[in-house]
């Protein structure tokens, strides 16, 4: 047989039907869902008079509009609260899982999935959010839908797609001391721009990306679709299988090593095609931070904030003014030099476990510059959240002036109230420096929780390679 | 759905590109359960200033585009967020199509799923259609999804690619689950062979799981 790519390999196994000139019928695995995209979906559902297909194959849970203060406490959001008893109504009515918001393995949907092993290698998974790409850190075809889509894959349990071309995304070399996996993927969407992906998937590679724990390939799959890419995956191996053994859903035992000996023979095979190859050296790379209102906007910590002159084609020079006058910055300002209001370390990009142990390590001992109006942690997950207590994380960002929270997706998409007013500024571990995306007129700069944790302490952007507790190679 | 076969009406410009999906239903109304009233909220933070008081310096609030139905885009449009928001947003408010020079996956996908026609143009033909638009008070242009032609004034016709499934469902209107169901036995004959369901191997707090 040709030799096939992972996507290629995922794809020809999950055809339930194919008819040329047609897009073809794929199954999904995992279908993953949240209270801020499906209610409408079940509604649909309900008027046509038709059932949950595979109801044991839906997952749900409650992150989008959740606060992340005291769980205990009354939700006072009446419009969140009708999102979470429409989500809890539903899955009690079709049977379908539900993590609501006193489960202890609540969090952010692609948080959870991932950590508790419902995500697995060659699966196809979707969901009613664009982050979905994250799962496909595992070696999975995973990807965003809308709400149709949501209702015809209850309704089915498949999908009519049409197959995307391929983009291999390669990163020699070993990562350097303070450069992180946000900082891969921020300078890829850099250099492709934000559409450069559209109608691809993409699979990353090279050595610094096998060198990555599956935290950091979760954070470069989870910015796919800010590179246009509604997927991206790395082939599984053995970090992959260490990573998901003995996790609530995964096999067991002799089981485990069948379905290991499986899972590695989904890798893109030597030899195999891509349409399109992007090669790249980790020794490139650097910190990197977002000066404008989208993430391919985007500079090295060392640079300077562009002079919208300096763009060659006159759709970027005006898009990139526009971007200035938004974000309330002069062209030729230090990246350095920019002062913050708020600092947010969360999301689904950048919450895990070692985004937390990495932050904590930069901010110990220190304290959050006077400067700052408020320094955020909120955890991925409640796993995440009793795992760091357990290690006194949240001792550490305590003391060193930052609120800790309760997990949900919070400042990143601002829906409970962990929000940006007005003209204030963020340095923020998330995705999106969108136009309003954490508040109406808050100015989003996306950075590594790392440069977050730095930029906290001082309230300005620092060279976090500068800081003796960067974590990286030397 | 309601089918998209030709549709002529006034042409209104937003002449921005990568025009995110946050910009056209900000997260505040994602809170609600109905596919309904978004046409509302439409580009909310460009629309309204503060006290929703319409915001004369943008586009769309301009008298000459009121009642607009096919819209000019520029590249990427929809990108960001797979919010289908957005479209159900678009189309209550009154657009019918969109005619851009590209746009982002889960949108594009998002629109034929509601009866909004994405057209797509090269970046001269839509610069053409700014500058006729601009130009013309009560510019008016015809979508002929049947034909493939944008057609208006001054013998302007553009032909346009479109795949000959969407273009279909999007013809006769067709309920997408319906057309699958149709091949019911496939998914069915797929399960037998493939279907593994989730196994708890260690009890975690979740509701509704057989095991």
């Amino acid at each position: 047989m040709a030799a096939r790519t992972l996507y290629e390999k995922i794809w020809e196994a999950h055809i339930v039907r194919e008819e040329p000139g047609q897009p073809t019928l794929i199954y999904i695995d995992r279908h993953l869902i949240h209270e801020g995209t499906s209610p409408q979906a079940f509604a649909g559902l309900k008027a046509a008079g038709r059932k949950v297909r595979q109801p044991q194959l839906t997952f749900a849970v409650m992150d989008h509009s959740v606060s992340t203060k005291n769980r205990l406490l009354p939700v006072l959001d009446a419009d969140a609260l009708g999102q979470f008893e429409a989500l809890a109504r539903n899955c009690q009515e079709h049977g379908v899982h539900l993590f609501d918001l006193h489960s202890k393995n609540q969090g952010i949907i692609h948080i959870i999935g991932p950590e508790l092993g419902i995500t697995q290698p060659g699966q196809t998974i979707v969901c009613g959010d664009s982050h979905t790409s994250t799962h496909g850190a595992f070696g999975a075809l995973a990807f965003g839908i809308g709400t149709s889509e949501i209702e015809h894959v209850l309704a089915t349990q498949c999908l009519t797609q049409f197959k995307s071309k391929t983009m291999k995304i390669e990163i020699n070399g070993k990562r350097p001391r303070g450069v992180t996996a946000k900082d891969f993927i921020l300078t890829v969407i850099g250099k492709i721009g934000i559409a450069g992906g559209t109608g691809y998937v993409f699979e990353y590679t090279g050595e610094a990306v096998r060198g990555l724990s599956m935290e950091g390939r979760m954070t470069m799959c989870n910015m796919s679709i800010e590179g246009g890419a509604r997927a991206g995956m790395v082939s599984p191996d053995e970090t992959t299988f260490a990573y998901l053994e003995g996790r609530p859903f995964v096999p067991r035992g002799k089981e485990f090593q069948v379905a290991v000996d499986h899972w590695r023979s989904l890798a893109t095979d030597a030899g195999a095609k891509f349409d399109e190859t992007l090669t790249l050296h980790a020794n490139e790379l650097a910190p990197m931070v977002t000066w404008g209102t989208n993430p391919g906007m985007v500079t090295q910590v060392t640079d300077r904030v562009p002079d919208p002159a300096s763009f060659g084609d006159p759709v970027d020079r005006e898009a990139a003014s526009r971007a200035l006058v938004y974000m309330g910055l002069k062209p030729g300002t230090r990246i350095e030099d920019i002062s913050l209001d708020r600092v947010f370390i969360g999301s689904c990009t950048n919450s895990r476990i070692e985004d937390l142990r990495a932050a904590a390590k930069v901010v110990a001992g220190k304290h959050v510059s006077k400067d700052l109006k408020q320094a955020l942690v909120v955890p991925g997950s409640r796993r995440v959240k009793v795992e760091a207590e357990t290690e006194g994380l949240d001792k550490i960002f305590r003391d060193a002036g930052f609120e800790w929270r309760d997990a949900g997706c919070s400042m990143c998409i601002g829906m409970n109230d962990d929000v940006l007013l007005s003209g204030e500024r963020s340095a923020s571990t998330s995705n999106r420096n969108f136009e309003g995306r954490q508040g109406k007129g808050g100015r989003t700069h996306l950075v590594s929780p790392m440069m977050a944790a730095a930029a906290a302490i001082e309230g300005h952007f620092v060279d976090i390679r500068d800081w003796k507790n960067a974590d990286g190679a030397e | 759905m309601e089918p998209f076969i030709k549709h002529t009406g006034l042409v209104a410009p937003l002449d921005r590109v990568n025009v995110d999906t946050d910009q056209m239903v900000p997260k505040q109304f994602l809170k609600f359960l109905t596919r309904e009233g978004y046409g509302r909220v439409l580009f909310y933070d460009w629309r309204y200033l503060p006290g929703e008081k319409l915001n004369p310096d943008f586009v769309l609030n301009q008298p000459r585009y009121k009642g607009a139905s096919v819209l000019l885009a520029r590249a990427n449009f929809g990108c960001g967020s797979s919010r289908e928001h957005a479209p159900w947003g678009i189309l209550d408010y009154g657009f019918r199509t969109i005619l851009a020079p590209s746009y982002a996956d889960i949108f594009y996908n998002n629109c034929f799923k509601n009866g909004i026609l994405p057209v797509t143009l090269s970046n001269e033909q839509m610069d053409e259609l700014f500058k006729r638009t601009e130009e013309k008070e009560g510019y008016r242009l015809t979508v002929d999804l049947e034909q493939q032609i944008v057609t208006g004034d001054n013998g302007l016709r553009y032909s346009f690619e479109v795949d000959p499934f969407r273009r279909d469902c999007l013809l006769r209107g067709l309920d997408d689950i319906g057309l699958t169901l149709v091949h019911d036995q496939h998914i069915t004959g797929f399960e037998g062979k493939n279907l593994r369901l989730p196994v708890m191997y260690d009890p975690v707090d979740v509701k509704y799981h057989k095991q």
